[in-house]
């Protein structure tokens, strides 16, 4: 652990909050110390491996198990025939239905890759092998393979997410400028370089369980309530975790299995999902259709945004990937109309992955407005600034804060903007086409209800303890440096523990909604620890800072003291050890005074209490924009991205290093969705072909070239307690445009289906 | 995964009595056959490793060319300043295939042994047809995802890809595969799928690849391995070159050419109609595109793979222009 350089206290740059401290867990990590969950070694593992459907639609029919049964090692087969009795878990919202039997293995198939048998052995080598002999038959029923499949149809519209305001048809038809694209983007895949799985043991009726989690609270609700036990005695563990993006944010289907397996066996039990079986135990990021329709008057003012959008979802549940989520707050625009439908398919129902809906939604609008610039002959960067919105026309608040203008013109000036030449082909290098594009992007500012626990010990080093998680995105060291600064200490005297539902309730870390939820509790529960030190020392008779006639104590560079006094100071050690203390225990968190132990519980393990961009007098955003330049060789189709400038406005910033990295790598993850990652779906059956690392492309470091990244946030104390907005999603949001709108420029082609593949520009 | 026996074989004689057995795989670096035990698409019994025997390694470098032993890792190979020197296509094949970790890992008799990417053939469990796999069982790439499925050298029965590069390479300079016993061209020893998608190469069942030979030439010496892809590292040929060229004393007609494709065809893809139309020629745009169209005769695409057509002449037009220094 590195000491964090001596730092000024005060504004968004200087203090312990706000230096870019490395990473707490770092260390840990690049030496292999940081154990994840599938590493526990615990004694007396059985491994249970997944059997999955290898047909879109039907009826498991007939399971035959015989010869699996024989084979060596085998402990335990689960087939659609076994009643597992367990119970239906609460959603996400904590809505449960009443006596509902729950079936992790069910014998209708909904989608190719559902899980359907488990095999548990004494080796994996053994259950895998084993689960190879087994026999399933079905019968089938037709499949819609997915939204490209004709027998789709149009799909349900969502009426909770229809939009409008003015006139958006009327306006649209007498708008002297008008241009309409449709826009699609394919199943996109978390693929985080930790596959999902999990460790289980039960002891009598605790349970304990090792599993990547994006939010341990929530999780260890759905495992108490599917085996009917009581919520204290599930204690999930996840203090690290190797990527989520999204898709460990909840317990699924073979968790319930290996948990199940356990009891009947009686012993702890491991389950790995295979890297093939990642891309269907779970659902990436939903395909969507976009067909936007945008009216401007000649000068390039918006006249009207008419927005129909659709994404794919299961046969068994609506996941909406809300194409039109962006859409109504980029622009200043007085006729607004969209509609997303979902259209159910034979798949696993997606799920939410980096910047879910928002993602998607920006790469229609954002390219939209290029090609609206094109049309008129415009400046892109100057048609956006044109269309400024100087309040959130959705809703009709003011903006908390909004610094996408300063997003843009900073961006640009960093960029070169001003060198470029407008019309498409007109850039070369060598036999390159140059391209630069923009893509706007931005996420809404999302808080959920946390608590924090801090200790100050006897040996003057202070814990910080939270069930809230960290992915790699920086929770053990913000933690530290909000207590640091609390303390006046370096934060290498703080230890942080994390990642265990059995430590204080927090938000998830989704949405972006974790840092700033859970440190306004983490500084609340500091603060009243440093109070109530104060307190001690001021008035307990072994306190040699007693009898100073101070009111308050000052906490800095590891000494405490009266505030412009020369008189004694302390550090944290010598005040704890006069006061006779060893330890000093705060709990604290963000729900309203008086709140209910049922209102705790609720809001640690659902999304009831979560805290929308607009519930309050404002509308709360974080923002971007992304500045692409692209090099495509003509003859191959083949673009490479060359530079990448991007200016956010995320407000404050904890730890400017941290958050750089985190937009870097949303970026990153943009230029995969921009080039290369696209689920390949056979039609025949609906099974995804590509589904593993060899054959389902992400950016490698060779794809990534120079990324600038830029801050023009201001500490904005109505999106958080602290002045920070989310900072890990907004990265990938506007990159895909950005990228596709430098392809256009580079060579005039328009690509409004995502991967931008070279054969569609050859 | 099936349990199998792990045999370390002790002398080449041994690892050729053991691999006679069916059942049984030689073990190299284990990239391919590990990957594709794992899929459930190999599962030998018995595992020969091969990996311990002595006389198998080695690179040696001379005026008449190169000899390159079976377990050469490929890393090795690409980095040997020999090899750069006279065979730049060959080094340049090889450091712009797979991934460090793999090129550290895999040997140059593996490497020849790689098996197609065709997704069908990587999931029996859900694409039980394949006649590659399961001869007689029929194609389930046929009518399904083909982005990377061959346009060349196809058949009936098959139209997987050859993934590898470095044969690509080995396949424009004459290069010889020595099996022990005998010895192959590399251009015979990979066969076309025709009705017997399972047969790949000539190697029978006790054979072992212990080394292969390139034969020196001044093509070789002035040549270039261009790989097209979407991602710029860690992934196969959508089409690729090997090109080798010798000027005549004016430095402007073509003595010799070499011209060998890959990622488009069943097998590594000598293309002689294309040498054939340069050999003689003043090297200029024209003649080199005309000529570079030549390459696709007989291509035929099965959907999504059809960009192959348009695209593999280009790559082979640039691969051309840039060893005649003319891009
Ligand atoms: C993710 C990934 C990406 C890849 N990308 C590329 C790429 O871009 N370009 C490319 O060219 N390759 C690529 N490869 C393939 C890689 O180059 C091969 O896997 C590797 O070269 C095989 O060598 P090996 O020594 O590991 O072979 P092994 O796996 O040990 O053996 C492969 C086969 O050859 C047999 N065998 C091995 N040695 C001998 C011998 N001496 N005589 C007879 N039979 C033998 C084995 O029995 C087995 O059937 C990639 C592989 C992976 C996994
Ligand atoms: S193309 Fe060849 S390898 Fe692929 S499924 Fe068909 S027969 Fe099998």
């Amino acid at each position: 652990m590195t000491i964090m350089e001596p730092r000024k206290h005060g504004d968004a740059s200087d203090g312990m909050v706000g230096g870019r401290q490395t990473r707490f867990e770092g260390n840990l990590k690049v030496t292999g110390g940081a154990t994840y969950a599938l590493e526990y070694p615990i004694e007396g593992v059985a491994h249970a491996v997944l059997l999955q459907s290898t047909i879109p639609a039907g009826r498991v029919t007939s399971v035959d198990t015989s010869k699996a049964k024989a084979a060596p090692g085998v402990l335990l087969i689960l087939t659609p025939d076994d009643d597992l009795g367990l119970m239906t878990a609460s959603d996400w919202y904590g809505n449960r239905p009443e006596n509902q039997p729950y079936h992790p293995l069910p014998r209708e198939v909904s989608f190719n890759g559902q899980s359907i048998v488990a095999v548990i052995a004494e080796s994996r080598e053994q259950a895998l092998e084993a689960a190879k002999l087994i026999c399933v038959t079905y019968a089938q029923t037709p499949a819609v393979a997915s939204i490209d499949d004709p027998k789709a149809g149009e799909g349900k519209v969502m009426g909770n997410l229809t939009i409008g305001w003015g006139d958006a048809e009327a306006a649209l038809a007498a708008a002297p400028i008008r241009i309409e694209g449709e826009y699609s983007t394919p199943r996109e895949y978390h693929v985080a370089m930790e596959p999902h799985g999990l460790t289980v043991k039960w002891d009598g009726d605790q349970l304990t369980v090792w599993e990547p989690s994006q939010w341990s609270h929530g999780m260890a609700r759905s495992y108490s309530e599917w085996f009917g036990i009581p919520y204290e005695n599930v204690r999930l563990i996840s203090p690290f975790i190797g990527g989520g993006f999204g898709s460990k944010g909840a317990a699924l289907a073979y968790s319930a299995v290996a948990a199940f397996a356990a009891k009947k066996l009686g012993r702890p039990v491991k389950l790995a999902v295979t890297r093939p079986q990642n891309f269907t135990s779970y659902g990436g990021r939903a395909a969507t259709r976009q067909k936007i329709k945008l009216g401007a008057t000649e000068d390039g003012v918006l006249q009207a945004i008419v927005h129909r959008g659709a994404s794919e979802t299961s046969t068994y549940m609506d996941y909406p990937e809300q194409t039109g989520a962006a859409t109504p707050i980029l622009y200043k625009v007085e006729n607004f109309s969209s509609q997303h439908r979902v259209v159910p398919v034979n798949t696993v129902t997606p799920g939410a992955l980096r910047g879910p809906g928002k993602n998607p939604s920006a790469f229609g609008i954002e390219s939209a407005m290029e090609e609206l610039a094109y049309k008129l002959g415009m400046d892109p960067l100057e048609l956006r600034l044109k269309n400024y919105a100087d309040h959130d026309y959705q809703s009709g608040k003011p903006w908390s804060t909004r610094r996408l203008r300063e997003a843009l013109t900073e961006g640009a000036a960093a960029f070169g903007w001003s060198k470029r030449s407008h019309e498409p082909r007109s850039m070369r290098d060598g036999n390159q086409l140059v391209g630069w594009g923009i893509g706007c992007g931005t996420f809404p500012v999302i808080q959920a209800p946390s608590e924090a626990m801090i200790r100050i010990l006897g040996n003057g080093r202070v814990e910080v303890v939270s069930g809230a998680i960290d992915m790699g995105q920086g929770t053990y060291t913000i933690l530290a440096q909000t207590v640091a600064e609390v303390f006046g200490i370096p934060v290498d005297q703080v230890e942080v523990h994390l990642g265990d539902s059995r430590l204080p309730g927090s938000a998830i870390a989704g949405g972006s909604m974790l840092a700033g939820s859970i440190l306004g509790a983490v500084h609340k529960a500091a603060t009243a620890a440093r109070d109530e030190l104060i307190g001690l020392a001021l008035s307990d008779e072994k306190s040699p800072l007693r009898d100073t006639g101070a009111n308050t104590l000052t906490f800095s560079g590891g000494r405490i003291a009266v505030p412009r006094d020369q008189g004694p100071s302390l550090s944290l050690p010598e005040l704890m050890a006069a006061l006779g203390r060893d330890e000093i225990e705060t709990r604290r968190n963000t729900l309203p005074d008086g709140a209910t132990p049922q209102e705790h519980h609720q809001a640690w393990t659902t999304m009831a209490k979560v805290q929308g961009p607009t519930m309050g007098e404002f509308s709360m955003h974080s923002w971007c924009a992304h500045f692409a330049e692209v090099r495509v060789d003509e003859d191959f189709g083949t673009v490479r991205v060359s530079r990448i400038v991007s200016a956010f406005d995320c407000g404050r910033l904890y730890n400017p290093r941290l958050v750089e990295s985190q937009w870097r790598g949303g970026i990153i993850m943009g230029i995969g969705q921009a080039l290369l990652e696209e689920g390949l779906v056979d039609q025949r059956n609906g099974r995804t072909v590509n589904n593993n690392m060899g054959d389902y492309l992400v950016p490698t470091n060779a794809d990534v070239s120079d990324i600038q990244v830029i801050s023009v946030g201001i500490p904005d104390y109505g999106a958080s307690a602290l002045g920070g907005k989310g900072v890990g999603e907004v990265g990938i949001v506007g990159v895909a445009p950005a990228i596709a709108n430098a392809v256009f420029h580079a060579t005039g082609k328009r690509v409004r289906d995502l991967p931008i593949t070279l054969e569609k520009l050859i | 995964m099936r349990d199998f026996s792990y045999l370390r074989a002790s002398s080449a004689d041994e690892a050729r009595q053991a691999a006679l057995q069916a059942g049984s795989a030689l073990l190299a670096g284990g990239t391919t056959l590990l990957d594709l035990a794992k899929c459930g698409v190999m599962e030998p019994e018995t595992v020969v490793d091969i990996t311990h025997l002595s006389g198998l390694g080695g690179i040696e470098v001379d005026a008449n060319g190169a000899r390159i032993g079976a377990l050469a890792k490929m890393g090795e190979v690409a980095d040997n300043v020999g090899i750069r020197a006279a065979f730049p296509a060959v080094s340049e094949s090889l450091s712009l295939a797979a991934s460090a970790q793999l090129r550290n890992m895999a040997t140059i008799g593996g490497n020849l042994l790689q098996r197609t990417r065709c997704s069908y053939f990587r999931e029996p469990a859900v694409f039980p047809a394949c006649h590659k796999r399961n001869p007689g069982s029929g194609c389930s790439a046929m009518g399904g995802i083909t982005r990377n499925h061959a346009v060349l050298g196809t058949s009936d029965t098959c139209i997987a890809s050859y993934p590898g590069d470095l044969a690509v390479a080995l396949v424009a300079f004459d290069a010889v595969v020595e099996l022990g016993g005998r010895t192959v061209s590399v251009d015979d020893f990979f066969l076309l799928p025709g009705n017997t998608p399972e047969r790949e190469t000539v190697l029978e069942r006790g054979e072992m690849i212990t080394a292969i030979t390139v034969p020196s030439s001044a093509a070789a010496t002035n040549s270039t391995y261009l790989k097209v892809r979407d991602r710029q590292s860690y992934e196969f040929a959508a089409a690729s070159a090997a090109v080798g060229l010798e000027f005549e004393a004016d430095g402007r007609t073509v003595r010799d050419i070499r011209v060998a494709l890959g990622g488009v065809a069943t097998k590594p893809w000598r293309v002689r109609g294309v040498e054939q139309a340069l050999i003689g020629k003043m090297l200029s745009l024209e003649t080199v595109e005309t000529a570079s169209r030549l390459a696709m005769e007989g291509a035929v695409s099965h959907g999504a793979n059809r960009y192959k057509i348009e695209l593999a002449p280009r790559v082979v037009a640039r691969a051309i222009l840039k060893v005649g220094g003319l891009a």
